[in-house]
């Protein structure tokens, strides 16, 4: 394409613009310095929203409740973080794009990282430190059960994220333990749902509930292609 | 500081003139008590005083003003939560589930013309006019706590009068043991309608000496004005012992029945809401503790909640209906 259009000598020959280009295994070794723009880009982009929060607080728009949009805020953008990080093997299967794969572990960990806001949140400005209260809804409150429990898990995967935590767990007992990701996935919309069928206001959880099912479901589909393709 | 803080213990006595000029005060000293708050009070200093300027700039100008004279034995000391919050945080699912929704999509609701229909088992039943309505007892202002099942809370100066003004004119026969309140249910006015969230239209109520009860406010007003749109415009009821959606709203149907009536949130699930709703920080809602609640408006960042009181601190006023009654059972 870019052949046809005279360019002028200064420009850079960037013109590996298509993801599928770009995806090509020769190239692969070449793309390093790409890959890393790639990654300060995305890196800013899930920053974006902790830096509204931030901005919205400093300039006085987060609404008569600033407690609740925060919780409500860091708790959406976790489970948007976790979508992201859930799509990554299905969209590179579909689309062949491999390098999608560098940016799983910054994606998930950014999941971490909001859904800690979001339980710093409970656990400070809700909650006022108050571990008797805490352990009491802990205990007693299914919805924030589960989302105490994701946020556990999550903790796990985000200790065991570094190249050298796989070598030292063994790349099998890692990949086993980073499935549980796909429990994340299914306690995040659970906490979400349960916590919203209160006032009987599901939209948005559907609307999770449904990102996260296909994402699961074309696993299985091709986990099942897999299996059958095995024998043959 | 110490004048100041006379000033802002003196009680019952202040003039509704006042109010505003005591919030602006509340803001500074909660600016002082901010700044102090660790690390981040320079971070947000700023923002908390242009807070505290926004609030003395309500309320609506355009509004239509309401005079009502201030009864002082319906009055909490509590600072008064800005215009600006009461009218922009509330639910008032007719609207829209989020709580900015009423503020943003009540323009459409028309309450003139307006009629309430006081009906059922009594012997005067009568159609309303809302402007015969606003004229048939002189109005008062009332300052109440406004506690949300939500685990939020307001401070809100209404103005209307009690509903019991309302009943003795009807003359409830003996039969008649609760009093029902029906909201409008008029989807070209209402785009919240659309949605089936719970059984249109809202409906709530009250035992008869609930209603009957001093405190039980049939209201048109709040802050000097008129009801905005979204708080419940033209006229609704206001329970304050009771979690916020025992409250209806844009009332068109005032009734007397001899059996306890389905109420909205009841009706949707009964073992969360139920037909009482009394404020009570023993009884845990299941998804949240009641224990606490967040004051809107009150302090910054830093605040921590405050203790929620048993009949949301009216328990001298209402206790006494529910003696002998088995209060977790009948929450």
């Amino acid at each position: 394409m870019s052949d046809t259009h005279p360019r002028p000598a200064v420009a850079k020959p960037i013109s590996r613009s298509t993801p599928r280009a770009a995806a090509s295994t020769a190239r692969m070794g070449t793309d390093a310095r790409q890959m890393r723009w790639i990654k300060i880009v995305v890196f800013c982009a899930a920053l974006y929203p902790f830096a509204r929060l931030i901005v919205f607080g400093l300039t006085q728009q987060l609404g008569a409740n600033p407690i609740e949009f925060i919780t409500f805020s860091t708790g959406t953008w976790t489970l948007v973080m976790l979508c992201i990080t859930l799509a990554i093997t299905p969209v590179r299967k579909l689309t062949g794009v491999n390098q999608l794969l560098r940016l799983r572990r910054m994606l998930g960990l950014f999941a971490f990282f909001y859904g800690t806001l979001h339980f710093i949140t409970y656990i400070w400005f809700d909650q006022w430190f108050d571990l008797h209260s805490i352990f009491h809804d802990v205990v007693r409150r299914p919805f924030i059960t589960v989302g105490f429990g994701a946020f556990v898990l999550m903790a796990a995967l985000a200790v065991t994220s570094p190249r050298a935590m796989v070598r030292k767990l063994g790349g099998k007992r890692w990949q086993l333990l980073h499935r549980a990701i796909y429990l994340i996935g299914i306690l995040s919309i659970l906490h979400f749902w349960w916590m919203k069928a209160g006032k009987h206001n599901l939209a948005q959880p559907k609307l999770y509930a449904t990102i996260v099912a296909v994402l699961l479901a074309i696993r299985v589909v091709y986990a099942v292609a897999a299996r059958f393709k095995r024998p043959a | 500081m110490a004048t100041e803080k006379n000033r802002f213990l003196r009680g019952d006595d202040i003039p509704r003139s006042e109010i505003t000029p005591r919030d602006v005060f509340e803001n500074r000293r909660r600016l002082i008590q901010f700044a102090g708050a660790a690390g981040a009070g320079a971070l947000f200093g700023n923002a908390t005083q242009a807070r505290a300027q926004s609030v003395s700039v309500s309320p609506d100008p355009k509004a239509q003003k309401l005079s009502a004279r201030p009864n002082p034995a319906f009055r909490v000391p509590d600072t008064v939560t800005p215009y600006q919050d009461i009218t922009t945080y509330n639910n008032y699912y007719e609207f829209g589930t989020d709580k900015s929704d009423p503020a943003h999509h009540a323009g459409t609701l028309q309450t003139r013309p307006w009629v309430v229909s006081v009906e059922g088992e009594c012997q005067n039943p009568k159609n309303y006019a809302i402007d015969d309505l606003l004229k048939l007892v002189p109005l008062e202002e009332r300052v109440y706590r406004m506690r949300c099942v939500e685990g939020w809370s307001m401070v809100i100066p209404w103005i209307g009068y009690p509903l019991a003004e309302i009943i003795k004119r009807a003359a409830p026969t003996a039969s008649a043991k609760y009093v029902q309140f029906i909201t409008l249910d008029d989807p070209k006015q209402m785009p919240g309608l659309s949605e089936p969230i719970i059984n249109w239209p809202y409906s709530e109520g009250l035992r008869m000496d609930e209603a009957m009860n001093p405190l039980t406010l049939l209201t048109v007003g709040l802050y000097g004005q008129v009801l905005p749109n979204q708080n419940g415009a033209p006229v609704r009821v206001v329970v304050p012992w009771k979690y916020g959606f025992k409250s209806g709203k844009s009332i068109v149907k005032i009734r007397f029945v001899d059996k306890q009536p389905p109420t909205a949130w009841n009706t949707y699930a009964p073992q969360e809401y139920g037909f009482y709703s009394n404020v009570n920080p023993q009884v845990d809602h299941p998804r949240c503790s009641q224990a606490t609640e967040r004051r809107i408006g009150e302090g910054g960042y830093f605040t921590p909640k405050r203790p929620t009181l048993m009949f949301n601190g009216y328990g001298d006023q209402v206790a006494s209906m529910y003696q002998g009654m088995d209060l977790r059972k009948f929450f």
